[in-house]
C-alpha cells in the first residue's frame, strides 16, 4: 500500500508525537505542532495516537491511493476532496485504490493533519517517523514531500464515519491568547516594558514556521542597563549562549518576540522572557500570518491548571471516539 | 557562586550558574547535569548542558515542579564542590582557514558586517590585537578548546579556548545574520568558536572549513555509525591548520570512508588546568602528538 504524492502543497511533512530525548544534541522532539489534532486524527481513523500522519501548512497537497483505506483530516479548516467530491474534517472516511485526495482553500486555522489507517509507514529513527528538515532526519528522506513521493503505509483496515463534534475540541479565539509563565531572563527588561509587552496586541509576522512564529507590531523592548557580561556580545538582549526551552520567547534586539515551537533550535545567545505554557502550544499552530495575538502572563499553578483542562478535554474526545 | 534557578513554563527548569562565561561555571554546570542524569529522577525528560548554564525538561504530570527544584537545589552544594576531574576525550580536528568557500560567503553578505571593507578574519585578528591574519590563526588552532554545550542544530558544538580570560578571542555577530554559511564552517561569535554541522543561516564570523563531516544523520560516515553527533559537551577539540592539498586528500579519503579523526581519551582536573594552563594543555596534545 502506497499514497503517490502528486503535487506537495506549501509545506507537508510526515510526523508524529516527536523525538524526545535528544535535545542537549541539538535534534529537536519535533512532532505535530498541534499535537491534540495530531493524535485525534490517527484514533478517527482506528491508528494508535502515535502512528506517523502528515501535516499540511496553509496550502493542502494532491494525493493519489494505491489501495482502499480510511482516511481522516483534522486542524484547521482545510476542505478535504475525494476525486473533487467535499468530505467533512474531523471524521474519518474511505478511498478506493486509484481516489485522488484534494483540498479546496484552507478557511480557518494553518494546519491540518492527515491520518490515513496504518499510519505513514517511513523508518523510525531514534524512536519517531517525525521529519527534523533542518537535520535532515527522519520523516521521508529527512524532508518536506515533492511531487512523485511514493509514501509507504502501514497495513490496517480502518473504520470510516467516527467523528468528533466540535463542542470536544478547543475552539480557536482571535486575538490569540498566548498564555506564559514570566521568567528566565525577564529581569533584563524595565517594569515599564514588561508591562507593555503584555499590553500590545502583536501581530503573526510572516517567519512562522516548525522552528519559531515571530510577532510584531509591539512596542521595542527597555532593558535595565548593565555592563554587559564576559562573553555574551554587545546587544543588550545577548546573554551567554543558553539552552531554549520549548515555547520560550526571545526576543532579539528587543524588537521582535520569536516563539519558539516543536522544531525549536535547542540554544542560542538571545535572552528570554519566559515561556508559553505547554497548554497554549498547539494554539500556536494554527495561528496564520497577520492573526492578532495577546500574551497573558500567568502563574505556575495557572499553567499546571490549563495543562488539566487541556488533559480532560483530550480524555473526553478519547472516551467519546472509543465509544 | 549560587545558581539561580527559574521555571520555563510548566515543563523546564532553567539554570543559570553564572552571567559570564568561564570554565568554572561550565563545569558546574556538567556537574549538575550529570548529577541530575545518575539520579534517573522520574519525570526527567531532557537534560541539557550549556555554556554557563542548563536545562532539565520534565512532565509535571509525573513530578511536581516545586519538587524537582528542591532536589536540584539540594545537589548544588556538591556539584559547585566537585574536584571537577572529568574523564574525557582529545578530537583533533583538520581546518582549512581561508578557504575559498566560506570567503566567498563572506564576500556575498559584506554589507551586513561590521567592516565591509575587511574579511571577517582580517576584522577579527585586528579587534583582538593581531598584526596578521597568520598569527590569528595561530592562536585560534595553537591551543585546544573545549566544546561547552551542543545545540542550535543537530550536532553543532560551542567551543570555549583553554586560555586565560585577556587571551580569550572574542568577536561580534554578525549586524545581520547571514541566510547562507558553509557546511563544516569554522565560526565565532562573542567568545565562542562553533563549527556549523550543516548549511544554513548564521551570524558568526567565518574563519575556515573542516573536511570531516561532525553530523550524519544517515550514519554511513565511519566514524559516526553509533553516535550521529560527533561532539558532546565535555570534549575537548585541538584545530590542525591544514593547506588545501590537506584538505582534499582528506575529503577523498573521507569519500572512500576511510578517514576518521584522531580521539584520545584523556583525563583533565579543572584545579590543575587552573594551576598551569599552559602545562596541562600540552600535556593533553602530547596524547595526540605523541603517538
Amino acid at each position: 500500500m502506497a499514497v503517490k504524492v502528486i503535487s506537495p502543497g506549501l509545506s507537508t511533512s510526515v510526523q508524529d508525537l516527536g523525538r524526545p530525548g535528544y535535545y542537549h544534541l541539538g535534534i529537536p522532539e519535533g512532532g505535530g505542532m498541534d499535537r491534540f489534532a495530531t493524535r485525534i486524527a490517527n484514533i478517527l481513523v482506528g491508528n494508535d495516537p502515535g502512528l506517523a500522519v502528515l501535516e499540511v501548512t496553509f496550502m493542502g497537497p494532491e494525493l493519489e491511493f494505491t489501495e482502499a483505506a480510511t482516511v481522516a483530516i483534522t486542524g484547521g479548516e482545510l476542505p478535504p476532496k475525494v476525486n473533487g467530491e467535499e468530505r467533512p474534517t474531523w471524521e474519518s472516511f474511505p478511498v478506493k485504490a486509484g481516489d485522488r485526495l484534494s483540498f479546496g482553500y484552507l478557511k480557518a486555522g494553518a494546519r491540518a493533519y492527515i491520518a490515513i489507517s496504518g499510519g505513514i509507514d517511513v523508518p523510525v529513527v531514534l524512536g519517531s517517523r517525525t521529519t527534523y528538515v533542518l537535520g535532515a532526519l527522519g520523516g521521508f528522506e529527512g524532508r518536506v514531500l515533492k511531487a512523485g513521493d511514493e509514501l509507504p503505509i502501514g497495513a490496517a483496515s480502518g473504520q470510516s464515519g467516527k467523528s468528533l463534534p466540535a463542542n470536544l475540541r478547543r475552539p480557536q479565539i482571535i486575538p490569540a491568547e498566548l498564555r506564559m509563565l514570566p521568567g528566565i531572563y525577564w529581569h533584563r527588561i524595565t517594569e515599564a516594558a514588561g508591562k507593555r509587552f503584555f499590553d500590545d496586541t502583536w501581530k503573526v509576522a510572516p517567519e512562522a514556521d516548525r522552528i519559531g512564529y515571530r510577532f510584531k507590531g509591539g512596542t521595542p523592548l527597555e532593558f535595565v542597563e548593565r555592563e554587559q557580561p564576559f562573553g555574551a556580545g554587545s546587544d543588550p538582549s545577548n546573554i551567554v549562549d543558553a539552552c531554549y526551552p520549548y515555547g520560550s520567547i526571545q526576543v532579539p534586539s528587543g524588537t521582535e518576540p520569536i516563539v519558539l515551537h516543536r522544531d525549536a533550535v535547542s540554544g542560542g545567545g538571545y535572552m528570554m522572557l519566559g515561556v508559553v505554557i505547554s497548554a497554549d502550544m498547539d494554539l500556536i499552530a494554527q495561528l496564520q500570518p497577520h492573526t492578532p495575538a495577546k500574551f497573558v502572563p500567568v502563574t505556575l499553578d495557572e499553567a499546571l491548571t490549563a495543562r488539566a483542562d487541556n488533559a480532560k478535554l483530550m480524555a473526553r474526545a478519547e472516551e467519546y471516539l472509543a465509544g | 557562586m549560587s545558581i539561580r534557578f527559574s521555571f520555563g513554563g510548566d515543563e523546564h527548569i532553567f539554570g543559570e550558574v553564572s552571567e559570564a562565561m568561564s570554565l568554572d561555571s561550565f563545569f558546574t554546570g556538567l556537574s549538575m547535569t550529570n548529577a541530575v542524569k545518575a539520579a534517573g529522577i522520574k519525570g526527567v525528560t531532557e537534560i541539557c548542558p550549556a555554556n554557563a548554564s542548563f536545562q532539565i525538561r520534565f512532565n509535571p504530570d509525573l513530578i511536581k515542579p516545586q519538587d524537582l527544584l528542591k532536589e536540584l537545589q539540594s545537589m548544588e552544594a556538591a556539584a559547585s564542590k566537585s574536584d571537577s576531574v572529568l574523564k574525557t576525550r582529545i578530537i583533533e580536528l583538520p581546518v582549512y582557514f581561508q578557504d575559498p568557500w566560506t570567503h566567498e560567503t563572506c564576500m556575498r553578505f559584506r554589507e551586513r558586517h561590521q567592516d565591509p571593507s575587511s574579511t571577517d578574519l582580517e576584522y577579527s585578528a585586528r579587534i583582538n590585537g593581531y598584526a596578521t591574519v597568520e598569527e590569528f590563526i595561530a592562536a585560534y588552532s595553537g591551543q585546544p578548546w573545549f566544546v561547552s554545550m551542543v545545540g542550535f542544530v543537530a550536532g553543532l558544538p560551542w567551543l570555549y579556548q583553554m586560555v586565560e580570560r585577556k587571551k580569550q578571542i572574542e568577536a561580534p555577530k554578525y549586524l545581520r545574520p547571514r541566510t547562507d554559511t558553509p557546511k563544516l564552517t569554522i565560526g565565532h561569535g562573542g567568545c565562542f568558536a562553533a563549527i556549523y554541522s550543516v548549511r544554513g543561516a548564521g551570524g558568526y564570523q567565518m574563519y575556515g572549513v573542516t573536511p570531516a563531516p561532525i553530523y550524519d544523520p544517515t550514519r554511513k560516515v565511519r566514524y559516526l555509525t553509533d553516535e550521529m553527533c560527533l561532539f558532546k559537551p565535555g570534549d575537548i577539540v585541538k584545530f590542525k591548520a591544514i593547506d588545501r592539498d590537506a584538505y582534499d586528500t582528506t575529503l577523498e579519503a573521507i569519500d572512500a570512508n576511510t578517514w576518521q579523526p584522531t580521539v584520545r581519551e584523556a583525563t583533565f582536573s579543572l584545579t590543575e588546568f587552573n594551576k598551569d594552563i599552559y602545562g596541562t594543555n600540552a600535556k593533553l596534545m602530547e596524547l595526540i602528538n605523541g603517538r
